[in-house]
């Protein structure tokens, strides 16, 4: 049987990786001076249980380094340690340590040793009390990439120790041994599967009967083991109950019944309730024989299991002579007085000595550890299937609306039953109770994908703290909102937006504490994530009370880079919309530090490839907010159904800025053929909708119909359509299922009439239109162009 | 051997198209409906009906008779659609088809089915599997997975596929 | 009637891991993801074997064990330790808390089989 452990590894790096979040965390929280002890225990906890796991999978790299990690841990909680910056620095960097080793094993890929063992070397440096190595079962070093569990082998047998015939064990337990669950039976059931096990109990301590304590113990045994063993291993038997009795292992001499006192008989250990040994022994090829057991031990590691060769003469000679005196094996928990029973019967006169001691060693488990394991322990990078939790409330809120669409479906069932016209009132309640039911479901399964935010929020209290440091900086980090929900995609998409705009408020916007101090300002600036709940939508808001944004440099930079015409007299909107045009931020700055990978181009281009948008408001010297508009889920959106002709198209209630009816006086025409409509200070381009889609309109009297404003890609557009409809939530079709995509179309949904509509995709529709319309935009109009 | 060969037959449905009868393979038929409101997708070929929804997929439907370059009759109740799978790149689309009406399901052998002659048909010979003459009628054995996957029906794969 | 077995550890992974090897070789597995829980649970019934992890939130591995051994139905019952240590110190301080044994973390699902046999009276 495979023990199929690609799971529990996943589960363990999942694990892992979550307790490493909560220990970056709990290590932000661990303040300066004496340690707070309930802290300290729980960070050392995820060291100890990192190593523990990683130990199962044998991987060295992070039990090496977890152990020294846990160790200097294991001081700090024994209060040897103070807490400092760079003590806690160091631990933070044995997190990203932690988590570079998981990654690298789940990936495959190689660990960079060498940043292991300085960081390592750091930890060591720290520690009071010298490193001992960890303990790693018996076997030497295996590589890290070698994640295969090797089989237990047992020690070598000392070369002295082969003359010797077995062992003699004198075995006197402390009339308390039994306290502390131990149970003489079980260290015998142990020896008979190492060898050939002779058993001779001393009964003298037993007192009379009534004096009898059932929970004492009162026996003691001289045992006779056969067969060449080390030592080490019949000590490893007895190893939990050191100190509970005394013991004595010697070697066995040839002339071993000499050894025994001469009033012991010997007893042989079979299992109960098994009446026909010769039916047991050939009909379980899983029974191992203790003879053929003890002789393979010097050619081969025992796995148990493995079909043995059985010899079974001597035995069906032995037990047909003589029934042997048999010890319940199965003797239950609740009666550890059981060698007391067993005493007590009649011990047979005919001293047996059976050479061959049979166990049937029932093993219910295939070995967990056969060759088949290896394959399945084997990387497979394909695995990566990505898992989410789902809180049980979720879970239950499911159960209990199927119970209901259960409940609905059988009242439905009864009223479709010889049904007629006088049951059309309950028809009808049915399929409004059953349309709830459906709406609840709908629900429930969506919010089975959403993942509070603090998901994404929980990296930031680190990133604030080591850019902080780096900037010379001092930031207080506000996380609000936290539990707020979002769909796991999104989720994930927005994980580098918003670090990308947590480093820009920390290089940009929070100033150093001399300059704050020097406008007036506390010295520590704060940043404050908040996340809630608008109209269907999830807002998130990234704050700071830094310099600002200084629109007048960014106008500067405009003209510089030739965006806009130094007579030009831009709004603020307008110079904000700057920020976000590709190249701007990043190829000069407005500050002096250096720009990184991404842009707030890219930032836009993220958010909106999401569905949702981001504007920005600031004002000098007293901070900046980013507010970030998202869908709560990417399956459904919430559409406004606009008709052009006798078609139905539906657009994204996010894209639409406004609708109007046109006054005829704002329509402009741009080189004789281009329609722009003047909107307060811009020029909005009309796309006539019936006209790109070639459909015959109710109107092409632009004062008859509407335009609606709506922003794709940055960019503004007016759609000409004959009306607006209603609002309301569709659920997203894909058109490229059974045929492709559409340029302008991002999908087709149902409507309630069961017909199809198609989604209108803004940015799309911008581009087709802008492709239609080459026109030559005159000078006045240049910049609005370059906004768009 | 050969005797088992010759007898290979498969079924095929026949449906009208002005006045040829045309063939596919009737395991590729998923099902035959009447017309229904069809929504109409821009800037896209007009032998390109549009979409309708199929139990809740979306569905294109494609009308042969302007594929083919024939004159269009209205749609209305007596229009029939045929739904197809169609395979494309290694994946199952489903199409519905207009035609003028369906015709019969006939047994076609194998080996009778004859490479198309270049003559001067509405359509071109590489949408034809064969020629088969059932009941003293030709019929056309259309290739539904070329047909259906030709100009703009054809899907194109990102690269990286 | 099959073996019950009380597991208690906050580790997820091990917890699983533990479940998987015992469920496998036909114990009952039941689980606690801390000291407190685990203790509750035992009183709820009589388990014929507690394993449980040193290190854990809420009552310690430790505590657990002298709490059960407090218990009437725990006097005699097998409870095995989970623990990283390899210090005799701590053994010792497990035996006298009440520990039948000890299980020496990493382990392989063998060992882990052998140590609850090694206690275990009741067959699975």
């Amino acid at each position: 049987m495979a023990v199929d452990m690609t799971e529990v590894r996943q589960l363990f790096f999942e694990e892992s990786f979550e307790n490493l979040d909560n220990m970056e965390s709990n290590l932000l929280d661990l303040s300066i001076g004496p340690i707070d002890k309930e802290l300290v225990n729980s960070i050392f906890r995820v060291a100890h249980s990192i190593k523990g796991g990683a130990g199962i999978f044998k991987f060295e790299h992070i039990i090496n380094f977890a152990h020294v990690t846990e160790t200097l841990l294991d001081e700090m909680r024994k209060a040897e340690h103070l807490v400092t910056q760079p003590l806690i620095d160091l631990l933070l960097r044995s997190v990203d340590i932690m988590r570079m080793i998981l990654t690298s094993l789940q990936e495959g890929t190689k660990v960079d040793e060498q940043e292991v063992l300085d960081c390592e070397n750091q930890l060591k440096s720290f520690l009071k009390t010298p490193i001992e190595v960890p303990f790693l079962e018996g076997h030497k070093s295996t590589s890290s990439t070698n994640n295969t569990i090797i089989p237990p082998t047992i020690p070598p047998i000392d070369p002295a120790e082969m003359l010797i015939e077995g062992w003699h064990i004198n075995f006197k337990p402390y009339p308390t041994l039994l306290a502390t669950g131990n149970d003489p039976i079980n260290l015998f059931r142990e020896l008979a599967n190492l060898g050939t096990l002779e058993i001779f109990p001393n009964s003298q301590q037993i007192p009379s009967f009534l004096a009898l304590e059932p929970q004492t113990c009162y026996l003691s045994w001289e045992l006779n083991l056969h067969g060449q063993l080390p030592k080490t291993v019949v000590e490893e038997i007895f190893e939990w109950v050191e100190g509970d009795c005394d013991l004595e292992i010697t070697p066995l001499k040839k002339n071993l019944p000499s050894q025994i006192a001469p009033n012991l008989h010997p007893i042989s250990l079979v299992p109960s309730g098994k009446s026909s040994q010769r039916e047991e022994l050939s009909a379980s090829s899983q029974k191992l024989n203790a003879e053929a057991s003890s002789t393979s031990l010097r050619s081969a590691p025992i796995q148990l299991g493995q079909p043995v060769e059985i010899k079974t003469e001597k035995v069906e000679t032995e037990t047909q002579s003589a029934p042997p005196f048999t010890l319940p094996l199965s003797s239950s928990m609740e009666n550890p007085t059981l060698s007391i029973e067993a005493i007590n019967s009649p011990i047979p006169s005919l001293p047996l000595h059976l050479e061959t001691l049979s166990l049937p060693l029932e093993d219910p488990v295939k070995p967990p550890l056969d060759s088949s394991l290896d394959t399945h322990t084997h990387r497979n990078n394909s695995s990566e299937a990505t898992s989410i939790r789902v809180g049980i409330d979720k879970i239950d809120d499911l159960i209990n609306i199927v119970g209901e669409l259960v409940i609905t479906q059988s009242m439905l069932d009864q009223v479709g039953e010889d049904f007629d016209n006088s049951k059309l009132i309950q028809l009808r309640d049915g399929l409004s109770q059953l349309e709830r039911n459906t709406r609840e479901l709908q629900e429930s399964v969506m919010r089975v994908r959403m993942l509070p935010i603090s998901y994404s929020f929980n990296r930031f209290p680190r990133l604030v703290h080591d850019l902080s440091v780096q900037l010379g900086k001092k930031v207080e980090l506000k996380l609000s909102g936290i539990h707020t929900e979002l769909d796991k995609t999104v989720l994930e998409k927005m994980s580098d937006p918003l670090v990308h705009l947590v480093r820009n408020a920390l290089d940009h916007g929070i100033e150093i504490p001399l300059q704050r101090q020097l406008v007036g300002k506390s010295e520590t600036g704060l940043l404050h994530l908040h996340a809630f709940h608008q109209g269907g939508n999830i807002m998130i808001q990234i704050s700071d009370d830094g310099a600002g944004i200084d629109l007048e440099k960014i106008r500067q930079k405009a003209i510089q880079q030739k965006l806009i015409a130094p007579e030009d007299r831009p709004s603020e909107e307008q110079l904000y919309e700057l920020i976000f045009q590709p190249g701007f931020s990043t190829a000069t700055q407005v500050s002096d530090l250096s720009g990184r990978g991404v842009g707030m181009d890219v930032v836009r281009r993220n958010i909106r490839s999401l569905g949702g948008a981001i504007e920005v408001q600031s004002t000098l010297n007293k901070g900046t907010v980013f507010k970030i508009r998202l869908p709560l889920t990417l399956a459904i959106l919430d559409g406004q159904l606009v008709r052009v002709g006798q078609e139905i198209y539906i657009l994204s209630l996010l894209s639409i800025i406004e609708s109007l009816r046109i006054k005829p006086q704002l329509v402009n025409l741009l080189a004789g053929k281009a329609e722009v409509y003047k909107l307060r200070d811009d020029y909005i381009p009309i796309l006539r909708l019936y006209d790109l889609f070639q459909v015959t309109p109710g109107t092409t009297q632009l004062d008859q119909g509407l335009l609606v404003i709506v922003e794709g890609d940055g960019q503004k557009i007016g759609l000409f359509v004959d009306e607006l409809l209603s609002q309301q939530q569709i659920v997203i079709k894909s058109l490229e299922t059974n045929f492709k995509k559409i340029q302008g179309i991002s999908g087709a949904t149902i409507l309630g009439d069961g017909s199809v509509a198609l989604i209108l995709d803004v940015a799309g529709l911008i581009q087709l239109f802008h492709g239609r319309t080459q026109i030559t935009v005159p000078r006045s109009a240049s910049f609005t162009r370059n906004l768009i | 051997m050969t005797q088992e060969v010759t007898t290979v037959s498969n079924k095929y449905l026949t449906f009208v198209l002005a006045t040829e009868e045309y063939a596919v393979d009737i395991l590729r038929v998923q099902e035959i409906k009447g017309w229904s409101k069809v929504t109409p997708i821009p800037n896209t070929p007009d032998y390109i009906c549009g979409v309708i929804n199929l139990r809740g997929t979306i569905v294109p439907i494609i009308d042969l008779r302007l594929r083919f370059g024939l004159p269009c009759l209205e749609y209305g109740p007596m229009t029939v659609i045929v739904v197809l799978r169609v395979i494309s790149n290694q994946r199952e689309r489903i199409m519905g088809i207009v035609v003028d009406a369906v015709s019969d399901v006939y047994d076609v052998i194998e080996t009778e089915i004859k490479p198309p002659p270049d003559f001067g048909s509405v359509i071109s010979i590489e949408f034809v599997k064969g020629l088969v003459t059932v009941d003293e009628k030709m019929v056309i054995i259309l290739d539904i997975d070329r047909l259906l996957n030709s100009n703009e029906l054809a899907i194109v794969e990102p690269l990286t596929h | 009637m099959a073996c019950n077995i009380l597991i208690s550890d906050d580790s997820i992974s091990m917890r699983k891991m533990l479940a998987f090897t015992l469920t496998e070789a036909r114990y009952q597995v039941t689980q606690a993801d801390n000291g407190l829980t685990a203790l509750e649970l035992a009183k709820t019934q009589t388990f014929d074997l507690i394993i449980t992890d040193v290190n854990m939130p809420k009552l310690d591995g430790l505590s657990l064990v002298r709490e059960l051994r407090t218990l009437s139905q725990y006097k005699y019952q097998p409870i095995l330790l989970l623990t990283t240590e390899t210090d005799p110190e701590k053994k010792q301080e497990a035996k006298r808390a009440g520990a039948t044994g000890w299980i020496i973390k990493p382990f392989n699902p063998d060992k882990l089989l052998a140590a609850v046999r090694k206690v275990l009276n009741c067959s699975p």
